[in-house]
């Protein structure tokens, strides 16, 4: 793997640019690997980094029906933060954020990391109070959660011109969260696919995984591609929306259904919004990126849904919304809409674990799984390599639904 | 934006409807149920590519709940009680 520096961009800019060698091989694809990771997403290929990285497992294939990173990965609004609520899920998304932030040392590919803070607008007393709890909880396991007068608020986003005392949900106050920044999706997956091709990975686009295999006892075998079968002891699963598809081949019955998460884009404007806004009790996020635009996000469609675009009433809703706060946002010009399906486990928790099927292995259920991938990486390569969950995600398994012992997140999207 | 069809009122905004979830299997008796059976039931919901069943809610209509077919791949109505949409 060729290091990037400042002066192999001087070498390279000397030659006219024509000399860079390629990211990541195009590898011809084995009948055989030591595991096959099904997915070339992001936590497809962290999981596959740390694989080789830190448990030297390096004779994996990640299989791709697209092309990389052109999944969830890139249909989501890249925050990155750790206010959440439960005492399972902090220390994770605590880990995740660390990890982030020293991503671009990591894998030598600048992630454009922007810690700026996250600012969450609050309207209603309840959900005062259950940021407060938050803010205890978090106040444990090393996050950062703090409450602000709305005239703070004011101060720190002067385009937040909306809830006046005269309005119907009028601002009762802030709540900061510091850790909260925004990165670039696309580096996150080049960077990953390219420092795990450098250790040995083969990363297979277009190669669509259409059934699992079991052998005859009954463990896991292989999976069948549009390319031909591929066999491997290990498989991991890590293709969010669409895992129960999978799963059912072999007759696997997951808690998990897949649903619509959108966001849309506005035109580029000037430097307006220096921090990562979420009005939970209005019903969307948005932040600005860093050519400009506005990326604003909005509530989930309830219903299950395997549709990649927006649906016209959650637009029109978060639009909505989104004009009652930031009325002068009204003469924005919207660019781009995109939505993700993903799927939600029964307690709306993620779940990592190796399934009844031996050798099996899923990574689901992630909502906000962008901000997981680095610590959701690491530890799936944990438990692939160990057979044992990482003690970040012991509790995020399957047997937590045998036993009804739920982890009901509130600091999800879904949980607004 | 979907036209639910309302026994009552015809073909209404989706929007007037709240999502009421989908519909998973039939109640097993608990006395009869292992503990993976009842599990199974509790937690586990078809998720096909393809038509599901699922209740919606006429809150903001008429207050009537409707159970209809949907294409989780196109968000069509395929199966409506109303016979075909």
């Amino acid at each position: 793997m060729q290091k990037y520096s400042i002066f192999s961009l001087a070498r390279n800019a000397l030659s006219g640019h024509r000399n860079w060698p390629l990211a990541w091989r195009s590898p011809a694809l084995k009948d055989r690997y030591e595991v096959i990771v099904i997915g070339a997403g992001g936590h497809g290929l962290a999981t596959a980094y740390y694989l080789a990285k830190e448990f030297g497992i390096s004779d994996v294939a990640v299989l791709e029906r697209g092309w990389l990173g052109g999944g969830n990965i890139a249909r989501n609004t890249v925050t990155i933060r750790s206010n959440y609520m439960r005492d399972e899920s902090i220390p994770f998304y605590v880990k995740s954020v660390a990890m982030y932030e020293g991503l671009t040392q990591e894998l030598n590919f600048n992630m454009m990391h922007s810690k700026r803070t996250m600012v969450d607008i609050v309207q209603t007393w309840p959900k005062l109070r259950e940021l407060r709890r938050r803010q205890l909880v978090m106040d444990i396991y090393g996050s950062t959660y703090e409450q602000i007068t709305t005239d703070e608020v004011r101060r720190r986003i002067p385009a937040l011109t909306g809830g006046g005392p005269d309005a119907r949900l009028p601002i009762i106050c802030g709540m900061v969260h510091t850790d909260a920044g925004v990165n670039r999706h696309d580096a996150v997956a080049w960077g990953y696919a390219r420092a795990a091709d450098a250790l040995g990975v083969e990363i297979h686009q277009q190669t669509a995984v259409q059934s699992l295999i079991r052998g005859v006892d009954g463990a896991i075998a292989g999976v069948e591609t549009n390319r031909g079968t591929v066999r491997a002891a290990k498989v991991v699963v890590a293709v969010s929306g669409h895992t129960t598809t999978l799963t059912d081949t072999v007759g696997l019955k997951l808690p998990l259904r897949t649903m619509n998460l959108t966001a849309f884009v506005s035109e580029p404007v000037q430097p307006l919004v220096d921090v990562i806004v979420n009005c939970p009790d209005s019903g969307f996020y948005f932040s600005q990126s860093d050519k400009g635009e506005m990326v604003i996000g909005g509530a989930p469609d309830m219903g299950q849904s395997f549709r990649r675009d927006i649906k016209q009433h959650v637009f029109e809703d978060t639009v909505t919304a989104m004009l009652s706060l930031f009325p002068s946002f009204k003469k924005l010009k919207l660019m781009r809409q995109w939505g993700g399906h993903l799927d939600i486990a029964h307690d709306a928790s993620p779940i990592m674990d190796q399934t009844d099927v031996p050798g099996l292995f899923i990574t689901a259920g992630w909502w906000g799984g962008y901000k997981a991938i680095p610590a959701g990486g690491l530890t799936l390569a944990h438990l692939v390599a160990k057979g044992a969950p990482h003690p970040l995600m012991s509790s995020f398994t399957l047997d937590r639904f045998r036993h009804l012992d739920f982890i009901l997140e509130a600091g999800t999207t879904t949980a607004r | 934006m979907m036209l639910i069809p309302c026994p009552f009122c015809g073909k209404r905004n989706e929007s007037e409807f709240i999502f009421g979830g989908p519909v998973g299997a039939d109640r097993p008796d608990p006395n009869a149920a292992s503990d993976a059976e009842w599990v199974e039931y509790l937690t586990v919901v078809p998720n096909p590519l393809g038509p599901v069943q699922e209740r919606w809610w006429h809150a903001r209509g008429c207050g009537e709940w409707v159970t209809i077919w949907r294409d989780t791949r196109t968000h069509d109505i395929v199966r409506a009680p109303d016979g075909p949409k």
